[in-house]
């Protein structure tokens, strides 16, 4: 750890920090544009330059290493300053340098009022311009539906194109020309392919690349910002929805590191014109076929009508991809005090949570974990798609080098190399004949494609199987990790959302369903089922947006998005996180916790909560390891040893992502407009590839 | 003056055969292997007595940098990189060294390689020399033929030698970025440190050395250090290639001894200046990136690395652009700006706007359409380019431009006076402009 002096103030720096990071360490404020944390080092927009004790020339902070100074002649601690004249008069060049060519557009900027550019020149910046020549102006790029630009303003920083390179893993971005005639392109005009492309918009220090869908729509100071998790996808990143009155605008990351890091996926950022099309605003009931907007009393009196009509067994609850704990604990609640066993919270049919206890449904090494595998093995999953942003941890570590990866599913862009193993059932079954495997810390990650099967039993067997050949589960290393697609999912399995004795899984509460065998089914925001098949069943909805379910529905109740309240989501992981609320559900919608209270009076079978918190106070008593926000709890890996246990037939049919279109994969992003383009391009750029 | 005996380039002028046979009889590829076998130490030590200091313009002691080389051979191998991409203007003694003594350079790569425990040897040559780099690569085919390099070589050292060529970017004779666009990268400078000598060519330690300090390696080990010290003046020993352009009667290339005074230089070699001494006005005395020195100061200075710093510039590559009295040294200096805007990587920002800047000014002054304060705000433009950059062609860029106003202010003034002089009445200067 050398020790170094900061503007006179002595502080010991880590091996290996960079002079930029100890200078903010010691309290002293650098300037800077091109540098980022998690970028590789460019050095080229020098407003970080400050001045080493024995250099003629101030020094770019951001690339020097600490271990690179040198101590005095004498053995003085080696000296950097931060405020002397010439470091002062080195970053009001550099900055005069900046804006000669910047176009000065602030007052139509949509990066104006959160502009590095902006608030430096104000920090760093002369007050007077000396420029009289014509200025440089760039022609705008095409990038695709969701990045606009306006490279005019480009200050040819680069971390756009470290950003795609690096992390997102698509070479698409880069710099052509030289000299004051570079610009960053995509070569050939087309739009990025990254499924994290919104990230550029962020790391833009100026206003070159904006967000395409919030173009002029708002300016920053007049947001209400909002701490919240997201829904997208199992991850739980955490993000800031940015609304005004009651209109989400906007989406952005927030750090975490053991989770998103900072980035979000462009779903996740892109996603919120879906909050406010399709949106079910009052409740509806059927009436001669065709749907009527209805009084909330009206139709709980419908519901209630045919409940009552109807026998225990003759009823069913789905639930949908984003329902919160809190709802999945409710709706749990509320069957079983109907008598309804068939309740199952994995609308796409896994037979997870049923055998293996909590290790047998979560990402058991942790997100953050895969950093330190050195073996990885992706079974069914297409975490590109399913998970972007663990893709990009998994991209990530495989850069770092030292770690093996093979797949068996898909073959797939996953923007790294991988070893390909096979299709399916028959390579997993060789895998369990495997020899253990060299590595420390082997991974499996198993995805919904391998499980969300009717042989998902089997095949979840064969893979703990596999995993206890390989040795992935040591002492102090739970290597068995499920990749949920689904945000509500882990959240829904902890409290035992799944159908009781007796009671039918999604499989047989759909067949019942088909064959006319079901009365009333209750679909608690379950969208991606098939819903065309019912018969005769009276379908209660409750959900946010005329997606499938709504469209089957016999009454609808209209619920809150994920933005509109306080639920808990568990990531893949198993780790709580509460959203908290950044807008009102619109017209008559209410929470689904509320609905579900005042359906449960209705039904008399009242509910023994009045308020959220009560509500939570319940489930914390089902499942206490909610109650801790943020945390991770490992579970016991010993009770994976019965899934292995297992037996079935496996089919030899291939694994197959249930990601088809990662733009489309719920009803939020079904009525988003900008998902909807976005899969326009990809699939035509699809069509294209295949010509 | 030199004595035609301590000539290291014998056939400067392609009178003679370039190829193997030739060279053997001027001397070159004589007793290499003894030299060789001697070891890393002495090859590095007596380079380094002999006072050799780098050709390619900075004059950086060659031995020394030899001698940053790790001491042993780690898990990576070591490189030798010789930069050929001579693109600074004015300067033409690497091409012609690899045109017609290239067995000088492959024999000086040999010796490099042994004394810093390189196996091979990259010469990245400029995109626009063809017959160089076909005389290049036919002297190294001939020395493979000849078992002189290669594998199991007569000399007991394993060198492999590959000529690469460029696409013709001056930028890619920086250093850094010459190992970018070897290893097939867009040519732009590395940041330092880390330095070539650690983490270089595909991250191996490497050294990088201009052609004209490889290619009298064999030479002065074959005389001796002491020979090569003894020509010169103190600190800035032995000869040098000078390539004289511009205003003389007899532009020529020429090897001469470190510090010859520049009137002896161009009497000599030149057949003197254009119109006589008194014609001449300024000299750029080492290729365009160095400031020019009025006449007055240049006449009577030795031309070496020290003296010339003395006068506020630079031997540099010893490129020697004389200019007389019918120069517009405004016009010749905006054009150097315009070079340098031109081949400017892009990279880092004082760099990548501020050429463009001092062009435009530049071009703008040298009709007059400035004003008179705008010459301060371009020389402070020039430092604040300066020792910002990551590599060196900020400073480059910049220099010119100090040198321009440092001598010849009062001609941008007078020129600025005149253009007013010539505005109508109400101050337009429109209609001169339009003329």
């Amino acid at each position: 750890m050398p020790t170094i002096k900061i503007d006179g103030v002595e502080i010991e720096i880590e091996n290996g920090t960079t002079l930029l990071q100890a200078c903010e360490q010691s309290g002293a404020e650098v300037p800077r544009f091109c540098f980022h944390e998690r970028l590789s080092i460019a050095g080229n927009c020098r407003m970080c330059l400050v001045e080493v004790k024995g250099t003629p020339k101030p020094q770019a902070s951001c690339a020097m290493s600490v271990n690179d100074l040198r101590p005095g002649p004498n053995g003085e601690l080696p000296e950097v300053f931060t405020r002397t004249p010439q470091v002062k008069k080195a970053r009001e060049g550099v900055m005069e340098f900046l804006l000669i060519n910047h176009p000065l557009d602030c007052p139509i900027c949509d990066q104006g009022g959160e502009c590095d550019l902006q608030d430096q020149a104000m920090a760093y910046g002369k007050s007077y311009n000396r420029f009289v020549e014509n200025k440089r102006a760039i022609e705008d790029k095409y990038l695709g539906p969701l990045v606009k630009t306006e490279m005019t303003r480009c200050i040819q920083c680069t971390r756009c194109v470290r950003f795609t390179t690096e992390v997102g893993g698509v070479e698409e971005l880069g710099a052509t020309g030289r000299g004051e005639d570079m610009e960053i392109t995509t070569y050939l005009d087309k739009a990025m392919t990254s499924e994290l492309q919104g990230n550029v918009i962020d790391l833009c220090p100026v206003g070159a690349l904006t967000s395409a869908p919030y173009e002029f729509k708002a300016r920053p100071w007049e947001l209400r910002k909002t701490d919240t998790i997201d829904a997208m996808d199992a991850v739980g990143s955490n993000i800031r929805v940015d609304a005004r009155g009651s209109e989400v605008m906007r989406i952005l990351p927030r750090t975490h590191e053991d989770v998103n890091e900072e980035w979000i996926s462009d779903k996740t950022r892109f996603v919120w014109d879906g909050l406010k099309s399709q949106r079910l605003d009052r409740p509806y009931i059927r009436e001669l076929g065709k749907l009527r907007a209805a009084s909330w009393s009206e139709a709980f009196a419908r519901i209630v009508q045919r409940v009552k009509a109807a026998k225990p067994e003759r009823m069913g609850v789905i639930l949908g991809d984003l329902v919160g704990a809190e709802e999945a604990f409710s709706w749990k609640q509320l069957a079983t005090s109907l008598g309804i066993k068939s309740i199952d919270c994995r609308q796409d049919g896994t037979p997870l949570g049923e055998q293996g206890g909590r290790a047998g449904y979560l990402f058991n090494s942790s997100i953050a974990g895969i950093e330190e595998a050195d073996a990885i093995m992706l079974i069914g999953t297409n975490p590109r798609l399913e998970a972007p942003v663990l893709n990009a941890r998994i991209r990530k570590r495989i850069l770092k080098g030292g770690c093996i990866i093979g797949v068996i599913g898909e073959k797939a862009d996953l923007t790294y190399k991988y070893h390909y193993m096979g299709t399916g059932a028959e390579s997993l079954a060789t895998l369990a004949e495997h020899a253990p495997a060299k590595a420390q810390k082997p991974m499996f990650i198993i995805g919904q494609g391998a499980l969300a099967r009717s042989d998902g039993a089997a095949i979840l067997a064969l893979a703990a199987k596999a995993a206890a050949a390989i040795g992935v589960v040591k002492e102090n290393w739970n290597g068995f990790n499920i990749l949920h697609t689904a945000s509500g999912r882990v959240g829904a399995l902890d409290v035992c959302a799944l159908p009781g004795e007796g009671g039918k899984s999604t499989r047989g509460i759909l067949a019942a369903a088909k064959k006319g065998d079901l009365d009333v089914l209750f679909l608690g925001g379950a969208d991606e089922i098939n819903t065309n098949e019912f018969a005769t069943t009276f379908v209660v909805y409750v959900g946010t947006h005329g997606d499938a379910g709504a469209h089957r529905a016999d009454v609808i109740l209209p619920a809150a998005a994920y933005t509109e309240k306080s639920v808990t989501y568990v990531n893949t992981e198993g780790r709580a996180q509460m959203t908290t609320r950044a807008a009102f559900p619109p017209g008559e919608a209410r929470e689904d916790w509320a609905i579900l209270r005042a359906l449960s009076e209705a039904l008399g079978v009242t509910q023994a909560w009045n308020s959220l918190e009560e509500l939570r106070q319940a489930m914390y008593a089902i499942a206490p390891q909610l109650a801790a926000l943020d945390q991770l709890f490992p579970a016991d890996a010993a009770a994976l040893s019965e899934l292995g246990r297992g037996e079935g037939k496996t089919s030899s049919a291939a694994f197959i992502s249930p990601v088809k279109d990662f733009y489309m994969t719920n009803p939020i992003a079904r009525a988003s407009r900008t998902m909807a383009e976005c899969s326009a391009v990809k699939n035509a750029s699809k069509l294209q590839a295949a010509e | 003056m030199l004595a035609d005996k301590d000539r290291i380039f014998t056939n400067l002028y392609g009178l003679h055969d370039w190829g193997l046979e030739g060279a053997r009889k001027r001397g070159c590829w004589l007793d290499t292997k003894s030299f060789i076998d001697k070891g890393r130490d002495w090859l590095v030590n007596e380079i380094k007595a002999s006072g050799l200091r780098g050709r390619g313009g900075a004059g950086f002691p060659t031995g020394l940098k030899w001698s940053f080389m790790p001491k042993v051979v780690g898990e990576r191998p070591h490189y030798l990189v010789v930069n050929a991409d001579e693109s600074e203007p004015g300067t033409c003694k690497d091409r012609e060294i690899m045109r017609h003594d290239p067995h000088l350079l492959v024999e000086g790569c040999l010796i490099a390689g042994a004394a810093m425990a390189c196996n091979v040897g990259y010469i990245y040559v400029r995109g626009e020399f063809i017959r160089e780099r076909e005389h290049l690569q036919a002297a190294i085919d001939q020395a493979y033929e000849a078992r002189l390099i290669g594998k199991n070589n007569i000399h007991g050292w394993d060198f492999d030698l590959y000529v690469a060529h460029g696409a013709g970017a001056y930028i890619c004779g920086e250093e850094t970025a010459l190992l970018e666009s070897l290893e097939g990268k867009k040519g732009q400078p590395r940041m330092k440190p880390p330095f070539p000598a650690n983490v270089g060519l595909y991250g191996a330690p490497s050294t990088i050395n201009n052609v004209e300090s490889i290619a009298v390696c064999g030479t002065i080990l074959r005389r001796g250090a002491t020979w090569f010290n003894s020509i010169g003046r103190p600190n800035n020993v032995g000869t040098k290639l000078f390539c004289i352009s511009g205003h003389v009667n007899k532009p020529c290339n020429v090897e001469e001894e470190m510090g010859i005074t520049f009137r002896e230089l161009i009497e000599k070699h030149c057949g003197g200046v254009r119109g006589g001494w008194d014609n001449l006005l300024a000299v750029i005395p080492g290729g365009a990136s160095v400031p020019c020195v009025p006449a007055i100061q240049i006449i009577d200075s030795p031309m070496d690395f020290d003296s010339l710093r003395n006068l506020k510039s630079g031997l540099g590559t010893a490129a020697v652009i004389v200019k007389d009295k019918s120069t517009d040294m405004i016009r010749a200096i905006a054009r150097l700006a315009q070079f340098y805007k031109h081949e400017s990587c892009g990279q880092c920002t004082p760099c990548r706007e501020g050429t463009g800047w001092m062009w435009r000014v530049l071009t703008r002054m040298a009709d007059g359409r400035a004003e008179k304060r705008e010459i301060d705000m371009l020389l402070e433009v020039t430092y604040q380019i300066e020792g910002h950059t990551i590599c060196a062609l900020g400073d480059a860029a910049a220099w010119p431009v100090q040198g321009l106003i440092r001598h010849f202010r009062h001609v941008i003034e007078e020129r600025i006076d005149q253009y007013s002089h010539n505005a109508d009445h109400e101050g337009s200067l429109a209609r001169v402009a339009a003329e």
